[in-house]
């Protein structure tokens, strides 16, 4: 009997894309589907997904939670427990439209949330870290619920299927984004579970990867401590709760967190403080091929593990940061570059709003609109 | 009188065609098993052979064959051979039974039931030739307050080290071999229970010192000599008692290194006896870290029982850096048979057992884990990295690197290898040099093939593969015992 | 170039001499063929002395006394400084035996036998390939051993 993906962890192969526009000014997702359509020999049908960034502006101090119910039961459950944490201010299906090619969707609803006062009281807990619990509670101990994206002014779309017609099932077009990303999957297994697919995100970070972590089991063990429930089974999770403890938990900055995950060879480590981050975090140290982009509130960063396993292209024009697996997939959107180049193993690509010092786990604080 | 009851243990063949009477097998046994009469027959006294195969491997001819002594006793799965011959001995004798070497009965193997992962496919395997890979490993506690306050700790090139062998249970010269080699292939040896000899301070860089229940050898210079101190609770071959040297063992320069009197048996304590609970403990390592300063790592090794992850979580929680855990497989140099073959448990399970418990509860960044107790091959120390470990020691397959025949009789001293043994005339056989080489020879091979390993798993660094379960399978084991070890099925 | 011996490693067990005689005289380094069936000559004597051992071999002096004192021109010095015997010009006079300070030469029955760094073969010399404990190396001129 198959198992479903989260019981058991399923490898895949992928496509990956992203789109930022530096100065803050919101487009629409034609580009980005456009951009992951060119890539669809590199995903079989089973998977695929947005990320997408800007998108809530009128509700930019609330948390976005996107859940996927597998039925009714389950929304139940996970309502009443959103309702008797969390103020909602918005509780609606999201938008869809319903394609032959989509099936067994599960049923998507959106709302926009903030803590009680005081259960936050009583917890002593900071918002981010609040919402970080309830994500960890409902996708491991609500049955047929889980949550695809809880941070501010963004929101995770994704599913079973092509990404070009999930881009067209949750309507993309009438979304606006300063930053968009895509992945198309090539899971090795059938069937694709809508919660297997990419992105991964966590409050506001969102990962999608394209490649296989052979660290996975030492990652995740190592995260687990620190109450990361990967439940998700997916070595894209484990990635995402790694900027998420590094970076917001660890207050480490990009470099010394891509220090941490691509590490220099001890060979060619220099400075002692990259020697003792390594040595530190080496349990977090990914390993196995890899292409990822990592986004937040401000910014993107596109990475290779460190020696390159995986293909990974970057180009600009204008305000404009385009990465994709593949030249092409940047070409049918932005035919006509100023630049464009292949990163080397380790090296990162920065995509960050003009006015942002460096990304960071914390949320921006309003987007700049057209 | 009474009758004798034992037959010789082995059968000593000389193929007369073959035999030139050169008598380098008499020149050779220390048990004076070969001897030439005035006519010049060679004749043998097969009660003395403990089978050593030293005059087998140094025959010219191969004219000798050593073989189990062909009396059979009338089949019986649960009388065996051994435990009849044990009785024989002891109501001659009516003593404890004494051994060498580690624990030889069938029980299960874990490590015989583990099988490694390869990438096909969804994730290339990568090349040990033509791409790094790094088996570099650091040994210490990770957990860090503020960045650059790092805690001491042991880098290692290779994830093996030499396991604690003591002056007087081994020669000098095993020592000087393992020291050497240790240098030379940038990781460690131990300098076991018996004290640091003069000769090896050199060594310092590579040294572990032991602070064992006797605290032989142990005063100011010799922390200092280190670059990181072992507290020695207990080992795998004889969990619950101490260690053990017979008085003949005991010369003078041992005597001196250990600072105790000539040919005395030196029976270290069962515990330590300012040790009697987990805070006594915490006591001696916050001592000993004061002693060096704060700037060497402290060790605390224990055997592996039944409670070893509880054991295991306090030894951290008592500030050791470093927590080494020895299986029951441990070998010595002499302790009493019924504890080396009955007591303890696998490492395999206690390694799987403790790093689980150390992750459950939020501290395995505090210590590393060294574990040993029959790690035979490169094959079982990459196991034991996956299930969890930092690094190994090995003690058994050292000296087997050096020329031990795995005979048993260390607690003799008459080790016809020159390896158990202080007698000067017998230790001059092993020659360091040459022990140096074959030890560093022995890592080298194990780096390769670990290499490898790894790269067919498309791992790069050893840190990818610390407690990666996912990359083990177990293949005819129970649900149990896969649940122990954290692990799946083949095939799942 | 010589063989020095070790007296800290040499264990006395007379391998290096087996060897030596079986890599002589035409057997080949067949021991057996040697020992069994031919009469075995080794080159160089093995000294016991209490608790020490060693090989005492011919140390291939620069300015050789048996060369010097050889009667016939049968104890030659060849390019590489080895000093042999040519067998059939030797007499057995034992002038060599007696002028060498340290008793290298040993008497035999056709012609006087010592350490000829075994010439004839390829390789490392019998007894220091045979030791079992490293107590044998072969030397150059001038090396300290």
């Amino acid at each position: 009997m198959l198992r479903r993906e989260g019981e058991i962890r399923i490898p895949s192969g992928c496509a990956i894309a992203g789109i930022i526009n530096r100065q803050g000014e919101r487009f629409g997702g034609s580009d980005i589907i456009a951009s992951i359509a060119n890539m669809h020999q590199r995903s079989n049908g089973l998977g695929g997904g947005f990320a997408a960034y800007g998108i809530y502006p009128e509700y930019q101090d609330y948390y976005a939670l996107h859940i996927y119910y597998d039925d009714e039961t389950a929304r139940q459950l996970t309502e009443n427990y959103l309702n008797q944490n969390f103020r909602i201010v918005v509780n609606e299906m999201l938008p869809l439209r319903p394609l032959r090619r989509i099936v067994d969707a599960p049923l998507i609803w959106r709302y926009f949330v903030r803590p009680r006062e005081e259960k936050l009281m009583l917890t002593h807990m900071g918002e981010d870290d609040f919402i970080f619990q309830a994500v960890m509670w409902i996708n491991d101990c609500l049955r047929g619920a889980f949550v695809a994206s809880s941070g501010k002014n963004m929101g995770a779309f994704k599913g079973v299927g092509y990404p070009e017609d999930l881009g067209e099932f949750f309507r993309l077009e009438e979304y606006h984004a300063y930053l968009w990303t895509a992945h198309g999957r090539f899971p090795t297994n059938t069937p694709g579970w809508w919660g297997g697919a990419h992105p991964f995100t966590l409050l506001n970070w969102s990962v999608v990867h394209n490649g296989e972590i052979s660290s996975y089991s030492t990652n995740r063990r190592f995260l687990e401590m620190y109450g990361y429930k990967c439940s998700l089974q997916t070595d894209t999770e484990v990635i995402a709760y790694t900027f998420d403890f590094l970076m917001r938990k660890q207050q480490l900055s990009l470099e010394e967190t891509l220090d941490v995950i691509a590490a220099p060879f001890w060979t060619s480590i220099q400075k002692d403080a990259q020697a003792r981050l390594r040595r530190r975090y080496a349990a977090l140290l990914l390993n196995g091929p890899f292409s990822i982009i990592v986004a937040t509130g401000n910014g993107l960063v596109a990475v290779n593990d460190r020696i390159k396993l995986r293909p990974l292209v970057a180009g600009t024009r204008g305000n404009y940061l385009y990465v994709a697996s593949e030249e092409s997939a940047i070409r049918v959107v932005a035919p006509v570059l100023e630049k464009i180049w292949t990163p080397g193993g380790g090296e990162p690509v920065v995509g960050l709003l003009n006015d942002m010092e460096g990304l960071t786990a914390v949320p921006d604080q309003q987007s700049r609109s057209a | 009188m009474t009758m004798k009851m034992l037959t010789p243990a082995f059968a000593v063949q000389r193929d007369t065609d073959r035999c030139i009477r050169c008598r380098v097998c008499v020149n050779q046994c220390a048990n004076e098993v070969h001897y030439m009469d005035e006519d010049g027959w060679m004749w043998v006294d097969e009660d003395r052979c403990v089978g050593c195969q030293r005059c087998g491997v140094l025959c010219p001819t191969h004219a000798l064959s050593i073989t189990e002594f062909p009396m059979q006793f009338r089949s019986n799965r649960y009388w065996t051979p051994s435990h009849i011959r044990e009785i024989y001995a002891q109501a001659q004798t009516g003593g404890v039974l004494l051994t060498g070497m580690g624990n030889p009965r069938l029980y299960r193997s874990f490590f015989d039931h583990l099988l490694l992962n390869a990438s096909q496919v969804t994730n290339p395997s990568i090349d040990p030739l033509r791409e790094p890979m790094e088996l570099t490993t650091y040994l210490g506690n990770k957990d860090m307050d503020k960045p650059d306050q790092e805690k001491p700790q042991l880098r290692l090139k290779v994830p093996v080290m030499f396991a604690a062998m003591s002056y007087g249970a081994v020669s000098l010269n095993v020592q000087k071999s393992l020291a050497m080699a240790a240098r030379e292939m940038g990781t460690m040896w131990n300098t076991g229970e018996g004290g640091l000899h003069a000769d090896l301070r050199e060594y310092s860089p590579n040294t572990i010192v032991q602070v064992a229940s006797g605290r032989f050898g142990v005063n100011p210079d010799y922390l200092q000599a280190a670059a990181a101190v072992e507290i020695k609770i207990g080992q795998g071959a004889k969990p619950g008692i101490g260690g053990h040297l017979p008085g003949e063992k005991v010369t003078p320069d041992v005597a001196q290194t250990r600072m105790i009197p000539t040919w005395s048996d030196a029976i270290s304590p069962a515990p330590h006896h300012d040790i009697y609970s987990i805070e006594d403990l915490a006591q001696l390592v916050e001592t000993l870290k004061v002693a060096t300063g704060y700037t060497k790592p402290i060790a605390v090794k224990v055997a592996a029982v039944h409670n070893i992850a509880a054991i295991a979580s306090g030894i951290v929680r008592a500030g050791a850096d470093i927590v080494v855990i020895d299986g029951f497989r441990g070998a010595t140099g002499a302790a009493p048979l019924r504890i080396r073959d009955n007591t303890g448990i696998p490492i395999e399970v206690a390694l799987a057992q403790v790093h689980q418990r150390l992750l459950d509860e939020g501290i395995r960044q505090r210590a590393s884990l060294v574990v040993s107790g029959g790690i035979r091959s490169s094959a079982d120390v990459i196991k034991a990295i996956i299930l969890g470990a930092d690094a190994v020691y090995i003690g058994t397959a050292a000296l087997i690197a050096l020329g031990c025949h795995m005979c048993q009789c260390c607690f003799t001293g008459r080790c016809n290898w020159g390896i158990a043994t202080t007698d000067p005339h017998l230790s001059k056989r092993l020659n360091p040099h040459l022990g140096a080489e074959m030890a560093a020879n022995l890592l080298r091979a194990w780096e390769h093939e670990i290499k490898e390993m790894m790269g067919g798993m498309g791992i790069n660094s050893v840190d990818s593969l610390r407690g990666n379960r996912l990359m083990l399978r177990g293949i005819g084991l129970e649900r149990h015992e896969l649940e122990l070890l954290g692990v799946l099925a083949a095939g799942e | 170039m010589k063989v020095v011996s070790s007296a800290e490693y040499c264990l006395g067990c007379g391998l290096c001499r087996i060897h030596c005689a079986a890599g002589h005289d035409g057997y080949n380094g067949s021991i057996l063929k040697a020992y069994k069936r031919g009469t075995p000559r080794p080159r160089a004597d093995l000294i016991v002395d209490q608790d020490q051992s060693w090989l005492n071999t011919c140390q291939h002096c620069p300015d050789a006394p048996c060369v010097n004192g050889c009667i016939t021109g049968a104890l030659q010095r060849d390019e590489r400084g080895v000093v042999y015997i040519e067998e059939e010009i030797c007499v057995s006079c034992y002038t060599c035996i007696m002028v060498c300070p340290y008793g290298h030469i040993l008497p035999g029955e056709q012609a006087v036998l010592k350490c000829d760094l075994c010439r004839d073969r390829s390789g490392q010399p019998a007894c220091v390939a045979a030791c079992p404990n490293g107590a044998l190396r072969l030397v150059n001129e001038g090396e300290i051993a």
